[in-house]
């Protein structure tokens, strides 16, 4: 006799997707919702995105954290890259613990303390914070976790292939670009795409690293709500949800490309 | 024999404390089938790296056709190899594995084409370029790892264990058509297995090897029937040991002969057949003889002896193989 899940577990399960995405169901809903008031549902409308074409200072804060989050999501996968190389093929180099402890540390370390830490730096450097400082802090605080991402697809790669390629004719560094690379791509993407999240919901190190002139779409909107909830503010969250979601099913298929070809 | 194309002199590769190799000369001439035979871990495969360049000597030097090889990264090598569990590059269709040493040597395509349709040809796998390593079969792909390593026509072409992923009848066919291959291409290959049969069917000569050295190098024949000590003899088939007063002796099982009366060999003891096992073409019997348990070999068709047969076990002077230790 097969027994279907127990009502118990069904509940729970039901109860914690309700949990997690019912204040975002009710996000998009509302972006929609033709009432200037946020809690009154008075028909569906456009109009909250309209506003927001016009809102020139809330385009700006996308732009802004779009390009923030494109360059510091490929400065952290590069960098990522060539230090999960460095502990997977490393072998047992000098410090390569306390190399380690270092890439991780970001992982667990309370964010306003890097902030602050960041902030400091930058002061004492005397850079004008600003559009890149904030790029550099973010790439900082998510280097690890594109090392993270690289590094598990990397030490489950074959070694052995690598070698085939070199025994046939390549250099190192050309078997690493022709056979390596192509194999742990889509691990390499994934790790492009989390960091990329990361960076474009970041609030915490934007704060502490951005100067005037780059203010992030999560400090508009942090700003905005504290004079008070409006629906634009719902139609622009829910534009970023959707730009996540597209990424995220994009990085999805194309691991599962990878996997199928 | 010609000028020697690789040439070992007292090699050692240690791994901490352990050689996997150790101290081993060894010569394997230019056009000849060579197998490197051992148990697991004697360090054949290590033999194989230093070879290819993956691994490099802590004492003694690897020449090859007269140049020392001590410096010159895998890349340079003119050796290739096939791996131990094939290597195929997953991303890649057959076509373009096979390509793969052709494009490092920066061929021009319409060469490259042509070649790849020749080596897909010469290993049978027509048709099947197209295709990617995990749409093929066991065999499929160990042909397809064989033709990736010949199509740059290598001076010398390195098989770690080739056939072990291959079913018994599949092996024995592979067997044979690896040396034919490489009798028409004139190359010289060098095979590395734990499987005495395989080294025995390829190759023009073998090496024994024990615990990283070579224990007994020589043609097939020879090393089978001279093997200087018990366990060359036992690792390259089945062996009767007697202990005497001036060492020790073996016969193979194929060399006693079995008769209801007493014959007149040189040697001979009276017995008990204990077990009998057919084989199809031979017969393997399990004779009780004075305290001692023996094996003999006959070919069906002859008299059969039943278990629990009188018999008499008799081998001629010449089956008596003299083992050291
Ligand atoms: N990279 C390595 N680091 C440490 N020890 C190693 C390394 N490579 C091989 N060894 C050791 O060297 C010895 C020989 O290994 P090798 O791979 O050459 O054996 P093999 O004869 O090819 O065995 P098999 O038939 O199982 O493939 C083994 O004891 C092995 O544990
Ligand atoms: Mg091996």
């Amino acid at each position: 006799m097969r027994r279907g899940p127990s009502p118990f577990l069904v509940a729970m399960v039901a109860a914690g997707l309700v949990f997690l995405y019912a204040p975002i169901a009710l996000l998009i809903l509302y972006s929609f919702n033709a009432s200037q008031l946020v809690t009154v549902w008075g028909g569906t409308s456009l109009r909250w995105y309209a506003a927001l074409a016009h809102d020139e200072q809330m385009l700006d804060a996308v732009s802004v954290s779009l390009r923030v989050g494109l360059i510091s999501a490929s400065l952290a996968t590069g960098l990522g890259l060539l230090a999960a190389v460095a502990l997977v093929r490393g072998g047992r180099f000098r410090g390569r613990t306390a190399f380690s402890g270092m890439v991780y540390a970001p992982l667990v370390m309370p964010e306003v303390i890097l902030g602050l830490a960041l902030l400091l730096l930058f002061v004492s450097l005397k850079l004008p914070r600003g559009f890149w400082t904030v790029t550099a802090g973010h790439a900082t605080v998510t280097l690890c976790y594109a090392t993270v991402v690289i590094q598990a697809r990397l030490a489950g790669f074959d070694r052995s292939l690598e070698e085939a390629a070199q025994d046939l004719g390549l250099s190192p560094a050309r078997a690493f670009l022709a056979v390596t690379l192509p194999n742990i791509a889509p691990a390499v993407a994934a790790a492009w795409m989390l960091a990329f999240t990361l960076s474009l919901d970041d609030l915490v190190i934007a704060s502490f690293t951005s100067g005037p002139g780059a203010t992030t779409l999560p400090m508009r909107l942090y700003s905005q709500v504290r004079l008070g909830v409006n629906p634009e503010i719902n139609a622009v969250s829910t534009l970023l949800i959707g730009v996540v979601a597209a990424g995220v099913v994009a990085a999805f298929l194309i691991q599962q490309g990878k996997t199928k070809t | 024999m010609s000028a020697p194309l690789v040439r070992f002199e007292g090699v050692t590769r240690r791994f901490g404390a352990e050689a996997a190799v150790d101290d081993v000369s060894l010569e394997i001439a230019e056009g000849e089938f060579f197998a490197l035979l051992g148990p697991s871990g004697c360090g054949k495969t290590t033999l194989m790296r230093l070879l290819a360049g993956f691994e490099a000597p802590d004492a003694g030097r690897i020449l090859l056709a007269g140049e020392d090889l001590a410096g010159v990264p895998p890349h340079r090598r003119p050796v290739h190899m096939m791996f131990q569990a094939y290597a195929l590059f997953p991303h890649l269709s057959v076509a373009r594995n096979v390509a793969f040493g052709l494009k490092a040597q920066g061929r021009a395509r319409a060469e490259i084409d042509a070649r790849v349709e020749e080596m897909l040809a010469l290993v049978k796998l027509e048709g099947l370029g197209g295709r990617k390593p995990d749409q093929l079969s066991g065999g499929q792909k160990q042909r397809v790892a064989l033709a990736r390593a010949l199509a740059p026509a290598p001076k010398l072409l390195l098989l770690d264990e080739p056939m072990a992923a291959l079913d018994r009848k599949l092996r024995e066919e592979t067997q044979l058509e690896l040396r034919t291959l490489q009798r028409q291409l004139g190359l010289t290959f060098l095979i590395v297995t734990h499987d005495q049969d395989e080294a025995m069917v390829t190759a023009d000569r073998l090496a024994v090897m024990r615990t990283g050295r070579i224990v007994q190098v020589g043609p097939p024949a020879e090393v089978y029937e001279r093997p200087i000590d018990r366990f060359v003899a036992g690792f390259l088939g089945e062996v009767n040991l007697f202990e005497g007063p001036d060492g020790c002796t073996g016969v193979r099982p194929e060399r006693m002969a079995l008769s209801r009366a007493e014959p007149k060999a040189a040697g001979r003891l009276p017995g008990k057949v204990a077990e009998a096992g057919y084989l199809g073409d031979r017969t393997v019997y399990v004779i009780e003889a004075a305290g001692r348990t023996l094996r003999a070999a006959q070919p069906s068709g002859g008299d059969a002896f039943r278990v629990g047969d009188a018999v008499w076990v008799s081998w001629p002077a010449t089956a008596v193989m003299r083992l050291a230790e």
